[in-house]
């Protein structure tokens, strides 16, 4: 988790004719990096909104959340008691699904709420990027998925998921033969 | 009787239907796969770039290979409207010359950089033949970054060749004229023997970032020089030059320049020119010359007259200059990928002579000389000579290499490449070209490593080749595969203005180099903008300074009022865009200049004095995105005294 602090966490690509090295925008524990520039100057067209880190309030405190997070890990660690690792399994998949939820309300409002005297206006057409995988917006393909913190993460996820399930396994056998 | 009269008749007839006395033409000469090895497929690229001088349009072109396809017309010594070179304020210093602006001139040769006698491509130099001076161009932007003005030259033709890790560049003049103070310049023109000098110019070439400067003159005597290359490998350290007019006159030189049976190579030994130097030999004489630098930082050129050159003069000083007779007016000399053979190309010659540069250090050190030229002295022919190649072709002019030890000639007057052994002075093939081939060109053909692959031939004469144009017709070109023991033709393309000398190099070497835009936190133009919240106009006096920024699809300010007729404007544009193949144009109505084309991250200026009450609109000139139609404003011209206040503003709906 420690790695978050140094790896981007999120990534979303964009390809279009024009594009066919393609667009890439990273999002960071605390900030962005990439073509946000160019991304912002193709999107003003179709009125959304001029992405950059005052956007995005979590940057703010989420550096807060993993460290408390991680601190709380080291202590479970330290207190080695089956309730420590499930409380601090649960604040990892809290924070995924908060992440997902926090990141799914973004791309709805970066989609949806556009400017009105934008210069093309296409009717019924909402430009919100894809939660995860591949999507077609306009002469656009959008990609967005975790990038290689956003990885780790998911791997620590699931190592923890693996150590809450053969704990539980464990327990119940030693349910069982008490 | 009657029977004979028939069958006179008869003959006649089947000899005037015969077609098979005649030899055959041009259009045998292609044979059934050339088209897939000229074949680049859509979006695929050519194996090599090629830089052609432009001649008599003043730029180089860009050209890939073995497709043919022109990339860009790159301008260096001529003003070119459709980016503003010469019209801009940033551009205009880089045509400045000791005579004042020059707006054209006539480029010949390209010389592309060297270490160790192969292509490192990192700057291309061309040749001003008209008025002396020569350019550099970074081959990361394509952009001429540097001129130089070589003073007490007229006709710069022997020029640009570089040594092998581009430590000079040299400078030959073609018309040997009056050097010194005005008494000295102002003389007749009959008494050119005694006070005509012939200049050769080493121009130094920094290492790390290519900036030029006249190292030394040498005063040669009065012949006119052509073309000529450096030494390499084993001959780096000499130079050797083409002369004609040894006859030394100056009228009718087409008779009077051709009645010896032998003119000179000058071989220069530039290494004991420097040792001379080294001991304080040389002298500083006087001498007015502009020398103009582009900086890529802030967006400008500066120009600097300067007014000093360091002169040797090689009757003095001893074993710097030696002769090597040479049949009949030479007008190339080449030296082999070795560095051993040099080849002289005799244009009314009969043979070609190849000579021998260890036979040449044996001859010095003997002292086998046949006579001398001002003291200096003239080597015996024999005593140099390697060989001659025989009945090569009628009017021989220039020589490239494969690296496979074979040579190619161009003949202009029996138009046709031959191919011949340099060893062995054997004709090995030779094929026709469309129609009087001048300069000929192998990839990396001049230096230490050819890629002996493709030869391109750019002729003169281009008559029926091509839909025609009316009287001026597109110069052509020929490609051929020499990868083979024939030559065989591959393609016919046309080119740019006339292209004379070219060079090309593997693609591989820059492609990945290419500057993309550049960065604006990195622009230091002294009026850039870094943000359109800097856009502004300040009045100062009769000048207007418009701070303008465009990024797609607007102009910052793009309503201004507040203009006077007869108020000089001037236009500072600085595109924001921080992104590959996004230039942004300026164009306002009634200027007398041109447009501006500026890259990303870049500031231009255009200078621009309304002639006239109105409202003037401007527009962006290049396609820049979907609503490029959009990229517009107005500029307000109000009569001169005029109160109306100065105002500007961008979105603002009154």
């Amino acid at each position: 988790m420690i790695s978050a602090y140094f790896t981007p966490l999120w990534q979303i690509s964009l390809w279009a004719p024009q594009y066919p090295e393609g667009l890439n925008m990273k999002i960071w524990i605390d900030h962005l990096s990439g073509d946000v520039d160019i991304i912002n100057g193709v999107n003003h067209y179709i009125g959304m909104k001029h992405i950059g880190v005052e956007m995005f309030p979590e940057f703010s405190y989420l550096v807060y959340v993993f460290g408390f997070i991680i601190g709380f890990g080291f202590l479970a660690a330290v207190i080695g008691k089956r309730w420590s690792l499930y409380t601090f399994f649960s604040m990892i998949t809290l924070l995924g699904i908060g992440v997902l939820v926090d990141m799914y309300l973004w791309g709805y409002d970066y989609g949806h709420n556009l400017d009105p005297t934008a210069a093309i206006k296409v009717p019924g057409m909402a430009y919100q990027p894809p939660l995860i995988g591949y999507k077609e917006l306009l002469n656009f393909l959008a990609y967005s998925g975790p990038d290689t913190g956003g990885w780790i993460l998911a791997a620590v996820g699931s190592i923890m998921l693996y150590a809450v399930v053969s704990e539980k396994l464990k327990s119940k056998k030693e349910k069982a033969l008490a | 009787m009657k029977t004979k009269l028939w069958l006179l008749a008869g003959a006649a007839v089947a000899m005037a239907l015969a077609n098979g006395c005649k030899p055959k033409g041009a259009q045998s000469a292609l044979s059934g796969d050339a088209a897939s090895k000229v074949y680049v497929a859509p979006g695929q690229h050519d194996e090599f770039y090629n830089i052609i001088s432009g001649g008599f349009n003043g730029q180089m072109s860009v050209v890939g290979l073995p497709s043919g396809r022109v990339f860009k017309i790159l301008p260096v010594f001529s003003v070119h409207p459709e980016n503003g070179w010469g019209f801009s304020e940033e551009t205009k210093p880089m045509l400045n010359t000791s005579h004042g602006f020059v707006p054209w001139d006539d480029l010949h040769h390209i010389a592309i950089s060297t270490t160790n006698a192969e292509h490192d491509a990192r700057w291309a130099f061309g040749n001003a033949n008209n008025t002396p001076r020569i350019a550099r161009v970074d081959l990361t932007t394509f952009k001429t970054v540097e001129i130089i003005e070589i003073p007490n030259s007229g006709g710069n033709h022997s020029s640009p060749f570089i040594t092998e890790n581009t430590e000079y560049v040299v400078a030959g003049t073609r018309f040997s004229v009056p050097t010194g103070d005005d008494n000295q310049r102002d003389v007749p023109i009959e008494t050119y023997k005694e006070n005509f000098r012939g200049t050769i110019s080493f121009i130094s070439v920094d290492k790390e970032h290519g900036d030029m400067d006249i190292a030394f003159q040498l005063e040669a005597p009065p012949f006119n020089f052509d073309l000529a290359r450096a030494g390499k490998k084993k001959s780096h350290g000499w130079f050797f030059f083409s002369t004609y007019n040894t006859e030394m006159a100056h009228t009718l030189l087409e008779v009077n320049a051709s009645q010896k049976d032998k003119d000179f190579i000058m071989a220069v030994n530039w290494k004991k020119a420097e040792e001379y130097i080294k001991q304080g030999k040389g002298k500083k004489v006087k001498a007015k010359y502009a020398h103009n630098k582009w900086n890529e930082e802030t967006h400008m050129a500066t120009s600097v007259i300067k007014d000093e050159v360091l002169s040797l003069d090689p009757r003095e000083l001893k074993d710097i200059i030696y002769f090597i007779p040479c049949p009949k007016s030479p007008h190339g000399t080449d030296t082999d990928p070795s560095g051993e053979y040099i080849v002289g190309s005799g244009k009314l010659a009969a043979i070609i002579p190849v000579f021998s540069f260890t036979k040449m250090l044996k001859a010095i050190e003997n002292q086998d000389f046949e006579g001398s030229v001002d003291g200096m002295p003239v080597l015996r022919y024999e005593s140099v000579l390697h060989g001659e190649v025989e009945k090569p072709g009628l009017g021989p002019l220039h020589t490239e290499f494969d690296g496979k030890g074979n040579a190619y000639t161009s003949f202009f007057v029996s138009s046709e490449v031959v191919k011949w052994n340099i060893e062995t002075l054997q004709v090995l093939d030779r094929v026709p070209t469309y129609y009087s081939v001048g300069h000929l060109m192998i990839p990396g053909g001049p230096t230490g490593k050819p890629h002996g692959k493709y030869l391109v031939a750019y002729n003169k004469i281009t008559k029926d080749r091509y839909l025609p144009t009316g009287p001026e017709l597109a110069h052509s070109a020929q490609l051929y595969d020499i990868s083979g023991d024939k030559m065989q033709l591959l393609l016919d393309f046309p080119t740019i203005g006339e292209p004379h000398y070219a060079e090309a190099f593997p693609a591989t070497l820059i492609k990945d180099k290419q500057v993309k835009f550049y960065p604006l936190e990195k622009n230091n133009h002294p009026r850039a903008l870094k943000g359109i919240n800097d856009a502004r106009v300040v009045r100062e006096g009769n000048k207007v300074h418009v701070y303008m920024t465009t990024i797609r699809s607007n102009f910052r300010p793009d309503n201004i009022e507040g203009i006077r007729v007869g108020d000089e404007v001037y236009f500072h544009v600085t595109n924001l865009e921080q992104d590959w193949d996004v230039p942004h144009g300026f164009a306002v109505k009634g200027a007398n200049t041109a447009e501006l084309l500026i890259m990303p991250g870049e500031t231009s200026t255009l200078k621009w004095i309304p002639d006239r009450v109105g409202v003037f609109p401007f527009y962006c000139t290049d396609f820049c995105s979907a609503l490029h139609q959009e990229m517009q404003g107005y500029i307000r011209v109000s009569p001169a005294g005029s109160n109306v206040p100065l105002k500007y503003s961008t979105g603002v709906a009154e």
